[in-house]
């Protein structure tokens, strides 16, 4: 990368504006989400934009010290820490300078201040080092004003601008002067070599607190006067409420008041002005409301509830049925196809057809979903744990009635989201009773609470199959068959699409009652496994090395022009070879049995060694080695915990992640018959990133889908035994008594 | 309701509760203590752990009426200055993600410890199995319950 490339020109300065703080020093706002959207054109006047109108801050003291506004929420994927990182790296500040805080949402103009889709830090990338950047560029321009010499003469490095004849200020002694400044249009980005706190290890900003047990997250957070509600919701999907008695609840102590809510969201929802009903039920909901969260919990135990059926109460065998049908119906939609498959499956020399079952999986936050409401006439006050604050304010405004810019949320810490804190339902509860009861309130979940009402990840099943000729992959067929939704935008286009000259996609769905949403890595979770393993098959149908299958499928894919393709088959190759070399591919000592798995999603290559040992005749994965091509690592700590978590997180579920429905009902309420992995079942994990200069990308998800492949092709190793069905513990306990 | 008078981190605590509330919600709720977490009130999943005279116990499943006389530390009390073996390993390894399920893992280790302070890795991963962390922290876990070992012998 040659300096002039790192040269960029602030046409987007709308979104930066400086000013002085009152106690002395310089406040930096910046509008981060409009920055981040390509062609926005600014919805104010430039020149009359507040503080108000930015969502992200610098704040330099007199003293030299830095506080980052951290603008995206944190669910444990390390934002909070990493995307400080880069502001302080370009404005060259030491790292034990910067002091991080949770800013809060902006409710006006902005587009991105979520997190999902591992896309926080690739999206903010540029911006956040411009930002810095700019910063900087400004406390040197005031530094050169001071000495009376020309800024380009002028360089400043950890946090002290030196001029030419060696004489240097801190960057607290020229604040002031900085604030009156014009922000610079032109400014200089580092080089990749020249960083000092990307790529090195920073701890979780918030790592004295979590320790300590001080107050962070949304459960801990209280008002004075606020009252705790506990919601008792239908206990089938397909029910709605008829009627209830409070009689014993009321009697419970601590509980001061029982009511319904469900008239506003159903309100909006039949409103139809917008399609944001996302997850909101029509049903009213009964309400225990307590001077304490045990008094709301027990009073909603009390709750004799009578409940009537709206729609058919579903069940796992329905869904199987369904599934299964349209799989063997040639009605789906394609969603890609290059050359003609057709054609290529009756001039095989062989075809070869396997299926893949996953079934429904709950969230399984270690922090229940809960929320803070405040509702009066002037303001809408809404604190908590979400992964999506815009979202939630827009849509509360609406069924609220009132303007956007009266509601304020605050985002805390989140105990895990994986998705499920994508969706605002636990929210708009809290809004609903605050809204009709005139005082603070918090809704607190149980755990059973959250799994009977979660927003899942649907059943899938796919079908893939594969024509061979004369030793060669000709032709490809992905079908998938999902409740409620389907794989979305590109995941069509990904491994191995590009690499197969017949290849087609096509999905179709199930439209079910339950309700379901994103979960790690949505849509490829389970896909990755199942693409991954039926590739182990065709390695073996082909005898060839399964690494080297792959290797070869991938040289069809370098000089792609189909834009659509959007990962690379060079950097999937070197991140493949990379995990085969570090994982020791071919060289287990006898006893271990290796399962190989790689794929591409959330703009990551991620490649997987599984080791897999038995003990007494039953499969224990050992160990896993992961490589990875997320771009340029900017907290390699971070970064690293991201895929440990990701794949163990993936391997848990593929083993044990089960929940089925009869008459509507999840099957599992709580930890004592739902399975998540525990310590003694992990295998130990190493991670180890392709060193490159390349833009970064996300991690929250991308180690997550090879891991379960990986595993499942480990165990066909060790016993011979192919798994087409997850959790992996169904299939095996057969085996292992048989 | 009752009155009750608990010694919680060494101090005499009184508050007002009924008999059958959990000492997670009375710590929560009545106290203003937070590092002691909700996660499923059905003593699975670890993270509302707490010492009853030394002894890790999950604090979910502990009526306040039953806790008369008891020595109780929770999260805030383990440490003067945050500064517990097993607090410094949890930062110099950097062990959390969300960071939720943290001080219930930290709790069962100290318990744990002090019975056993020189557990081999499989000790550490039996003791340590009935807390869940759902971010699966676990290697980081792991590796710092044996470096709060090394540190405290």
């Amino acid at each position: 990368m040659s300096t002039q490339e790192n040269k960029v020109t602030f046409s987007r300065r709308n979104f930066l504006r400086a000013s002085a703080l009152a106690s002395g020093g310089i406040m930096i706002g910046f509008n981060l989400f409009t920055a981040c959207k390509p062609n926005v054109k600014p919805s104010v006047d430039v020149e009359n934009l507040n503080f108000n109108d930015f969502n992200a801050f610098i704040k330099i003291s007199k003293e030299g010290y830095v506080t980052i506004y951290s603008p995206n929420p944190e669910i444990g994927q390390g934002v909070k820490t990493s995307m400080p990182m880069i502001i302080a790296e370009e404005l060259d500040v030491d790292w034990d300078k910067v002091h991080v805080v949770q800013a809060p949402l902006d409710t006006k103009n902005y587009t991105r201040q979520l997190a999902g889709g591992s896309g926080s830090i690739r999206v903010s990338w540029p911006v956040l080092r411009q930002t810095g950047a700019t910063a900087k560029q400004m406390l040197i321009n005031a530094a050169a004003v001071k000495w009376g010499v020309d800024a380009a003469t002028c360089s400043a490095s950890k946090g002290i601008i030196t001029n030419e004849k060696g004489e240097t200020l801190g960057y607290g002694e020229v604040v002031n002067e900085a604030a009156t400044l014009e922000v610079p249009e032109d400014v200089t980005l580092k080089k990749p070599s020249e960083f000092s706190i990307i790529g090195k290890s920073a701890t979780n900003v918030d790592l004295e607190k979590i320790v300590t047990g001080e107050p962070l997250f949304g459960l801990d957070y209280k008002e004075e006067g606020m009252l705790y509600a506990s919601v008792v919701r239908p206990p089938s999907f397909g029910q709605e409420l008829e009627s209830y008695d409070a009689t014993e609840a009321k009697k419970i102590s601590g509980v001061v008041d029982v009511i319904t809510i469900g008239e506003k969201a159903r309100n909006f929802i039949e409103s139809g002005k917008t399609n944001w009903t996302f997850k909101l039920t029509k049903t009213d909901k009964v309400v225990v409301l307590a001077k304490n969260t045990w008094g709301a919990i027990k009073g909603a135990k009390a709750i004799k509830a009578t409940w009537k059926d709206n729609s058919e109460l579903e069940d796992t065998k329905l869904h199987d049925e369904k599934l299964t049908s349209l799989l063997e119906a040639n009605d789906l939609d394609v969603r890609r196809e290059d050359g003609n498959v057709k054609k290529a499956f009756k001039e095989a020399d062989k075809v070869i057809e396997r299926t893949y079952h996953s079934p429904f999986l709950p969230h399984n936050c270690m922090e229940p979903m809960n929320f803070f409401a405040n509702v009066t006439s002037e303001k809408v006050h809404l604190v908590g744990p979400t992964q999506t604050p815009e979202f939630v304010a827009r849509v509360a405004a609406e069924i609220i009635g009132c303007d956007l810019e009266q509601v304020h949320v605050e985002m805390t810490r989140m105990g895990g989201g994986f998705g499920r804190r994508l969706y605002g339902d636990f929210v708009y509860e809290a809004l609903e009773i605050s809204d009709k009861i005139k005082k603070p309130v918090k809704m607190v979940s149980t755990r059973e609470d959250d799994v009977i009402s979660g927003t899942y990840r649907p059943a899938i099943k796919y079908r893939i199959a594969a024509s061979i000729k004369e030793g060669k992959i000709t032709g490809y067929h992905l079908k998938e068959a999902a409740i409620n939704d389907n794989m979305y935008g590109l995941v069509p286009h990904f491994f191995p699409a590009g690499c197969i000259p017949n290849y087609k996609v096509s999905t179709g769905n199930y439209k079910s009652n339950i309700s379901t949403g994103a979960w790690r890595a949505p849509y490829t979770n389970f896909l990755g496994y199942a693409e991954q393993c039926f590739f182990d098959e065709l390695a073996q149908e082909l005898e060839i090395d399964p690494v080297q299958l792959r290797l070869n499928l991938l040289e069809n894919v370098k000089d792609t022009k189909d834009e659509k393709i959007q990962y690379s088959g060079k950097r999937m190759q070197d991140t493949i070879r990379l995990a085969a070399e570090k994982g020791g591919w071919g060289k287990a000592k006898e006893g271990v049995y290796q399962g190989f798995s790689a794929y591409y999603s959330h703009n990551t290559h991620v490649a997987e060694v599984a080791e897999v040992e038995l003990k007494e005749g039953v499969p224990v994965v050992t160990k896993v080695v992961a490589a990875v091509d997320c771009g340029i690592v900017v907290n390699p700590t971070g970064a690293k915990n991201q895929v440990v978590g990701g794949v163990i997180d993936g391997i848990g579920h593929a083993m044990y992640g089960n929940l089925t429905f009869n008459e509507g009902k999840p099957s599992s309420r709580n930890f004592d018959n739902y399975r998540l992995i525990r310590i003694n079942e992990t295998p130990k994990v190493e991670v180890h990133f392709v060193e490159n200069e390349i833009a970064p990308t996300g991690l929250g998800e991308p180690g997550l889908p090879p891991a379960g492949g990986a595993v499942a092709n480990a165990i066909h190793k060790a016993l011979g035994k192919r798994l087409y069905k997850q959790p992996f513990i169904e299939e095996l306990k057969s085996n292992i008594q048989g | 309701m009752p009155n009750y008078t608990l010694k919680i981190n060494g101090k005499s605590v009184s508050f007002i509760a009924d008999a059958d509330t959990p000492l997670l919600w009375v710590l929560r709720d009545e106290l203003d203590m937070v590092g002691t977490k909700f996660g499923c009130g059905i003593a699975q999943c670890g993270a509302c752990t707490v010492h009853v005279d030394g002894t890790a116990m999950r604090s979910c499943q502990l009526q306040v009426s039953t806790l008369e006389n008891e020595e109780i530390t929770t999260i805030e009390g383990l440490s003067a200055e945050g500064n517990h073996p097993l607090q410094e390993a949890w930062k110099e390894v950097d062990v959390p993600q969300c960071g939720y399920c943290q001080t219930g893992q930290i709790m069962t280790a100290a318990s744990f410890l002090k019975e056993n302070p020189n557990p081999s890795k499989e000790e550490i991963r039996e003791a340590m199995q009935g807390n869940i962390c759902r971010c699966a922290a676990y290697n980081r876990i792991e590796k710092a319950v044996a470096l709060a070992a090394d540190k405290m012998s």
